[in-house]
């Protein structure tokens, strides 16, 4: 009888990598917004993950938006076709961009649909993707206060050829003109790298 | 008379100031209209000179074009911003607008080595080619938290000194410290544990690459030891229960341990690969955490001292206490975890945690086991995190959560008065003593200038020693007990042993 792979032992698929890094990105933006006031604290819960206590809002309208983008990030990944996240927080009042957080992603293009499961296993990646979110929790520490009222938004880059869906539209860039610049830890599935980094003014 | 007609006529027709006949209707015409005025109808060519029909009053300065002469007096409108084109900043994108509007500035012919050139910097920049990508977001305004909130992180560290409650809290507690002394190139290192109080009322300090003893009765001063190599530093200390070894953990991976009565160095022991930041004894063995996140057991009675390892942190640990009862060891971590550890190996043979706790969001230093209820453990988080948490190590509940404001440094608790105290950082730098179980805030204790970073009780629980970056000392007499009280509790430890004694024939 073939002895059944555990779940820690099979290897990462491109679909299934797509599904590692969209639910990093749902879960570090929820914990970017939590530590950095964005929202009030109360209207966040409490769940277990990666082996780590994370808070994730209950804002239903929130929670909405956040999934639509994760949902087409994903759909995205699998088709190689995204470059970059960037969640940006500026100024309610003047608009100006305060902080900006910056998710680049690597695609391995050989890797298709069809090709045999890369051999990593799942606990390397949680322990990686851990490390990252409890950075994300301490810059905290070193990020200067976000005095005024603060909204945020996701841009996302991607292939210059893509076809913009519906409801999405163009951008600028939103850089922060002199700004000091934090490179966090990244981490890999085989198949997708994610490097993260924060710019503040 | 008729020849003045036909100038009049003529002139008329020259001057070119009355309203064009036909054309669509002017601005304030529209908006007058709007606002219910009856305004002139643009056909009004039969009669220009005549005066508009306003239901309000004409205007008496005569005017040369009496077409627009109702433009003076018109009515502001009624509908707000209905005239006056205020644009509404936060709903406007003004980067796209920029963006779109001034891309078609570059020139179209550049030479093909500016070309690459520019696009060598786009890479260089942004890491891929700009050209290639497309950066797109969701509709819509950007998302922000409902009107009325503010940034609760301001709310925090913009605190002010809040006024005393005005309930007295039962005894007197002094909000001055009894003495203060110099710490004098205290490192300033939150993961560090610096001070420690022994059994026999020395308060062991340690001040950069040395190690001082300040006895309380006497307030003599000596220094025990101080680091051969300048580079390094003493990052830990720990006195034995019966208060004659000091345990001292080094920079270097060291982990000393001096006899008080003689003045030497018995034993150094290594086994760690990076700085000791914490130390614990249960009877003759002795716990240390590294900043690699491992925990050595050292049994400091035979040669071969190193016999367990325990692997549950993967950085520093810097909060490391034993269970008064000698059955768990609690360790936090800048992993923000918090793992209980038995006293005995599993059956495989190493070490497991019994709990890990995830909840905190910053680094583990505050460990306490309270004195009077069993399994019961308090934690404190660091910066990112604020909260003091107490727990039930059997079940692995918590017990109770209270947001502290402030950094935790370090936890104790009293047994005079059921109490336990904390050392805080930015911004008030102060002690805050907590009623257990209902959590009620007893009192602040404020004074240092600079954040708390350890906090250590005498050997009588009446006095508690904080250290703190503004380099001072100072001792608290926060949990003295009242002088009858004091001797009731002296009469029952008394009768106690007299009873041992008798019973002993």
């Amino acid at each position: 009888m073939a002895k059944q792979l555990g779940r820690d032992q099979q290897g990462i698929t491109l679909r299934g990598s797509a599904d590692i890094v969209a639910e990093f990105f749902s879960y570090g933006i929820n914990s970017i917004l939590y530590q950095r006031g964005i929202y009030p604290p109360e209207t966040f819960t409490r769940v277990q993950k990666y082996g780590l206590t994370l808070l994730v809002t209950t804002d239903s309208e929130l929670k909405n938006y956040l999934n639509n983008v994760v949902e087409q990030m994903k759909e995205w990944m699998y088709k190689c076709i995204v470059q970059r996240l960037v969640v940006v927080i500026s100024s309610i009042e003047n608009n100006e961009v305060l902080e900006r957080w910056q998710f680049d992603i690597e695609c391995d293009k050989t890797a298709k649909d069809e090709s045999a499961p890369r051999e990593k296993s799942q606990k390397a990646i949680q322990d990686e993707i851990r490390s990252v979110i409890r950075q994300i929790t301490a810059t905290v520490t070193f990020l200067p206060l976000l005095e005024t009222a603060c909204a945020f938004d996701l841009l996302i880059y991607t292939d210059k050829d893509l076809a913009v869906p519906e409801k999405w539209e163009e951008s600028g860039p939103q850089f922060i003109a002199n700004s000091e610049e934090v490179r966090l830890r990244s981490f890999t599935t085989t198949i997708h790298k994610v490097n993260s980094m924060v710019a503040y003014k | 008379m008729a020849q003045f007609v036909f100038e009049a006529d003529l002139h008329g027709l020259l001057k070119l100031d009355t309203p064009i006949p036909n054309a669509p209707p002017a601005r304030w015409q529209r908006k007058a209209k709007e606002s219910g005025a009856p305004g002139p109808s643009p056909a009004a060519g039969l009669s220009p000179m005549k005066p508009v029909n306003r239901s309000h009053s004409f205007s008496k300065t005569p005017s040369r074009t009496p077409g627009k002469s109702g433009s003076k007096i018109q009515s502001t409108p009624t509908k707000a911003g209905g005239d006056r084109y205020i644009p509404n900043r936060s709903t406007m994108q003004m980067e796209m607008a920029n963006f779109l509007l001034t891309k078609e500035n570059d020139p179209a012919e550049e030479s093909p080595t500016k070309k690459e050139q520019q696009k060598a910097w786009a890479v260089n920049l942004n890491g891929f080619d700009i050209e290639e990508a497309k950066i797109l977001r969701l509709t819509g305004k950007p998302q922000n938290a409902p009107e009325g909130y503010q940034n609760n992180l301001k709310v925090l560290y913009s605190q002010k000194v809040t006024p005393g409650s005005s309930r007295k809290n039962g005894r007197y507690i002094p909000s001055m410290p009894d003495r203060i002394l110099d710490a004098p190139e205290i490192r300033n290192d939150y993961y560090l544990n610096l001070i420690d109080w022994s059994s026999q009322n020395f308060l062991a300090v340690a001040l950069d690459n040395s190690v001082y003893l300040w006895n309380h009765a006497s307030g003599e001063i000596i220094q025990l030891l101080q680091m051969e190599h300048p580079d390094d530093y003493v990052s830990s200390v720990s006195w034995i229960k019966e208060g004659n070894y000091l345990a001292v953990g080094t920079s270097n991976a060291e982990v000393q341990l001096w006899d008080i009565q003689h003045q030497k160095r018995l034993r150094n022991m290594t086994s760690h690969s990076s700085r000791v930041g914490s130390l614990s004894w249960n009877s003759y063995i002795l716990s240390s955490g590294a900043r690699t996140g491992h925990i050595h057991h050292h049994d400091v009675r035979v040669a071969e001292h190193h016999v367990a390892t325990l692997a549950g942190h993967t950085q520093e640990v810097c909060g490391l206490k034993w269970s008064l009862d000698g059955r768990y060891l609690a360790s936090g971590g800048n992993d923000n975890l918090v793992n209980i550890w038995p006293c005995t190996q599993g059956d495989s043979g190493h070490f497991a945690p019994l709990q890990t706790f995830t909840q905190h969001q910053g680094a583990v230093k505050a460990v306490a086991w309270c004195p009077w209820q069993s399994n019961v453990l308090a934690t404190g988080g660091g910066t990112s995190d604020r909260h003091i948490r107490i727990w039930n190590v059997c079940s692995g509940t918590c017990l109770s959560i209270v947001d502290a404001h402030s950094q935790v440094c370090s936890i104790l608790w009293s047994t005079n008065y059921k109490e336990f105290i904390s050392g805080h950082g930015f911004a008030q730098n102060q002690l805050v003593i907590w009623k257990y179980p209902t959590m009620a805030k007893v009192t602040e204790l404020r004074g240092h200038t600079a954040r708390v970073l350890n906090l250590t009780m005498s050997p009588d629980g009446a006095t508690v020693a904080s250290a703190a970056a503004d380099e001072t000392l100072r001792l608290w007499r926060c949990f003295e007990l009242d002088p009858i009280k004091k001797k009731e509790k002296e009469k029952a430890n008394s009768a106690k042993s007299s009873i041992i004694h008798q019973g002993i024939r």
